[in-house]
């Protein structure tokens, strides 16, 4: 029985139990509900609460758990000739796992019988040509080790499914009954599924933070392999990055990107700030009514578009734009449709809604009674705007543009289609450069080893990055925080 | 004897700050203010009484064209000022509000201090030649504002660190720093405490050496007590107005009458 029929089974035991104990807790008062505890809902929500969490989270478990076990264990089995490393007996253990999952589909479609399975001999027979038939393809031909290895596999999983279905129906069933013994007109269903409602909200919270966490480490830990094989200060402090290199002569310098990511993320900035808060101010000070209802949506459609769009629209339109201008014909500062500056501008319309909303956010909350004070005292709304609603919506602002600034240096696609791939340490504009993103992109998207440190650099980077944009959030959430109530 | 109350109607008709006639005011589909008339005396505190939602602010805010700013809100009818016409084309609301002070119902000190508070209007207006001249002003209006004592030492502390009462008094001497020629109150007191409250009353009072003061009150004890000319509003109209005792003692309108003795507002 898979998985889903059990769901289903336990979902259905569930609805169930929900009926039963609604009735049993009405039929226990003889029919008067005022004489209830709690409303005759909570008593069938009580039971259909203890038949289905405790099973789903046993089911949950076991089905992540089963497959690391099955595979530890077959894996013992394979003959330490046949692998000399770990990565080589994962190759192994995915052959297996496809063979197995290749028997189990023949055996489905009726091309062999579960007798046959036993009886096959990958000397005798062409078990290859026979996967085929049923549409898994092996890369190679299958050795009795594998076979063993297969069957062994596959009558473990059978034996864990059968093993899973009963327990997870007996703990099922043992959470129904104990709900419908509990069930009675004095037990109090109203607190217990409020508490199993609280239980549920808790466990959303904390795998959202446990999630988070478990990135962290992983980051962490493969950053630590990576300075296991690079050195950390040549990574930090190195000023040249050219992966391609094999060998001892590799330059994995860490400076030429954080440059580009820093440099395209100013310009950004130098876009986006100004603009944004020119249209924030506007907005929420000068638009009347009507203006704001139909500007501020449209203003915020920018942030809806993808960044990719914003990478096409670099690539095709403001990359040859510049070029036009600042290129061979023009100036001659410009090599290529790519540079920091095609990056920067697009990355800044993008940022434009991002800083925009926040502040005018940030603005309308700036009370009403500090513009009425300033207008009272004769000064104009532009006066009133820079001396007394911005210094007092500024802690606000502030925040909002570190925020602006974090997801632009995290930002990958518009970089990658406008910046271009060079690293390079310059401080003309209108070079092409890279960022730290567009670099892990590139670093995993080959075909390298993933033990390599050209691969393992990327979770350096991430890293990095991560270090980055967590100090720039912290420090922004500081700020919006410490000078919050200024004006209360 | 007839030219005597000759003289006197003449004398008084100087002494004239603000002559409203037939102002009506709509604040889109509702009619807040209807024909309202008034002449408001220079040197004097009048009071604006009435239940909530008569139009007592509201007709205040058309003294300085607060009302401006509020999109859906529309003022007709003559407001002089002097004998100029403040809702004339060519009149800046922005130097209006200047001559017209305005301190609200709560104190709205800015997140500055105490001292770039009282220096925000004459900087705007360009009042002193110099930071000394400047220090001057911030240091004659605190006076003026009956706060100086209390926050002489902490100039440059924020002015939203202050007590309530303190703030109300700041906001006052910040409205004073502009040198205004009429002051408008909409309801100072009404977010602070007994003791604040007789602080600010006593500084209206001396106010009115050199101010046209108008104040808007919910509390019919402070505008006898501060008062000298009383208006009372009801439904947008302007029901009675005439001098503070004789609104309290011998009020001409059942309506008045009704307000004061408790039985309607």
């Amino acid at each position: 029985m898979s998985a889903l029929w059990l769901l289903i089974i336990i979902l259905a035991l569930a609805a169930t139990g929900f009926i039963l104990g609604r009735g049993r807790a009405v039929a226990s008062v003889g029919g008067d509900r005022r004489k209830l505890h709690s409303l005759p809902n909570y008593y069938g929500f009580n039971v259909a609460m203890l038949a289905l969490v405790p099973a789903l989270l046993v089911l949950a478990v076991w089905v992540v758990i089963q497959p690391i076990m099955i595979n530890a264990n077959v894996s013992g089995h394979i003959p330490d000739a046949l692998y000399s490393d770990a990565g080589q007996l994962n190759l192994i253990m995915s052959d297996v796992n496809r063979v197995a999952d290749g028997l189990g589909d023949a055996l489905r479609q009726g091309v062999i019988t579960a007798e046959g399975i036993h009886t096959l001999d990958p000397e005798t027979s062409d078990l290859r040509a026979l996967l085929g038939s049923v549409g898994v393809a092996i890369g190679s031909d299958i050795s009795a080790d594998i076979l063993t290895a297969a069957r062994l596999l596959r009558d473990q999983s059978t034996t864990g499914q059968r093993a899973m279905t009963f327990v997870v129906l007996v703990v099922a069933s043992l959470g129904f009954l104990a709900a419908m013994r509990m069930t009675s007109g004095t037990f109090r269903a109203r607190n217990t599924v409020e508490y199993g409602v609280k239980l549920l909200l808790i466990g959303a919270a904390s795998l959202a933070i446990l999630t988070t966490v478990g990135i962290v480490l992983s980051l962490i830990f493969n950053t630590i392999s990576f300075f296991g094989m690079f050195p950390a200060a040549d990574f930090l402090f190195g000023t040249t990055w050219s992966p391609e290199g094999r060998g001892g002569s590799e330059h994995l310098g860490i400076l030429p990107l954080l440059w580009g990511t820093l440099y395209i993320s100013f310009v950004a900035l130098l876009v986006a700030v100004p603009i944004g808060l020119f249209a924030a101010i506007y907005l929420s000070e000068y638009a009347s009514r009507t203006t704001r209802a139909f500007a501020k949506p449209l203003l915020e459609v920018l942030a809806g578009i993808p960044t990719i769009v914003y990478g096409l629209f670099a690539l095709t339109v403001v990359g040859p734009l510049l070029v036009n201008v600042f290129g061979a014909d023009g100036l001659g500062w410009m090599q290529g449709a790519r540079s920091v500056m095609t990056a920067g501008l697009v990355m800044g319309i993008m940022l434009i809604p991002f800083v925009s909303s926040l502040s005018d956010d940030i603005i309308n909350a700036v009370p009403q009674a500090m513009r009425d004070g300033s207008y009272g005292l004769g000064a104009t709304q532009s006066e009133t705007v820079r001396q007394v609603v911005l210094p007092a919506a500024l802690p606000g602002i502030a925040g909002a543009v570190l925020l602006a600034a974090s997801r632009a240096i995290g930002e990958t696609m518009i970089v990658v289609m406008g910046a271009g791939a060079a690293a390079r340490l310059d401080l003309n504009p209108f070079e092409a450069m890279t960022t730290v993103t567009a670099k892990i992109v590139s670093q995993l998207t080959g075909d390298s080893d993933f033990a390599s440190p050209e691969a393992l650099v990327a979770f350096a980077l991430g890293m990095t990055l991560f270090v980055l944009t967590l100090g720039l959030n912290i420090l922004a959430l500081y700020i919006v925080r410490k000078y919050r109530e200024q004006y209360e | 004897m007839n030219d005597m109350t000759k003289i006197e109607k003449v004398a008084a008709m100087q002494d004239i700050k603000i002559t409203a006639s037939g102002v009506q005011v709509h604040y889109g589909d509702n009619h807040a203010i209807k024909d309202v008339s008034v002449n408001i005396q220079d040197k004097t505190v009048t009071a604006f009484i009435g239940p909530s939602g008569c139009g007592k602010s509201t007709f205040l805010r058309c003294l300085n064209r607060m009302n401006d700013t509020i999109d859906i809100c529309r003022v007709s009818g003559e407001i002089l000022l002097d004998g100029e016409d403040i809702y004339d084309k060519r009149v800046d609301p922005v130097q209006l509000r200047a001559k017209v002070g305005m301190v609200f119902q709560k104190p709205n000190p800015f997140p500055k201090s105490i001292y770039d508070n009282i220096a925000y209007g004459p900087r705007i207006h360009g009042l002193s030649r110099n930071k000394a001249e400047l220090d001057d002003i911030v240091e004659k209006s605190l006076r003026r504002g009956a706060i100086w004592d209390e926050v002489k030492d902490r100039l440059h502390a924020p002015g939203t660190g202050l007590s309530g009462g303190q703030q109300q008094r700041l906001c006052i001497a910040r409205a004073i720093a502009t040198e205004p020629e009429v002051l408008l109150m909409d309801e100072p007191c009404s977010a602070l405490d007994p003791i604040a409250t007789a602080q600010v009353e006593e500084l209206i009072d001396e106010l009115r050496q050199s101010y046209c003061v108008v104040i808007v009150t919910h509390s019919m004890q402070q505008a006898a007590r501060v008062s000298q000319k009383t208006a009372f509003f009801h439904l947008g109209n302007l029901v009675e107005y005439g001098d503070t005792d004789k609104i309290f003692t011998n009020p001409e309108d059942k309506r008045t009458e009704s307000y004061i003795t408790g039985r309607i507002g």
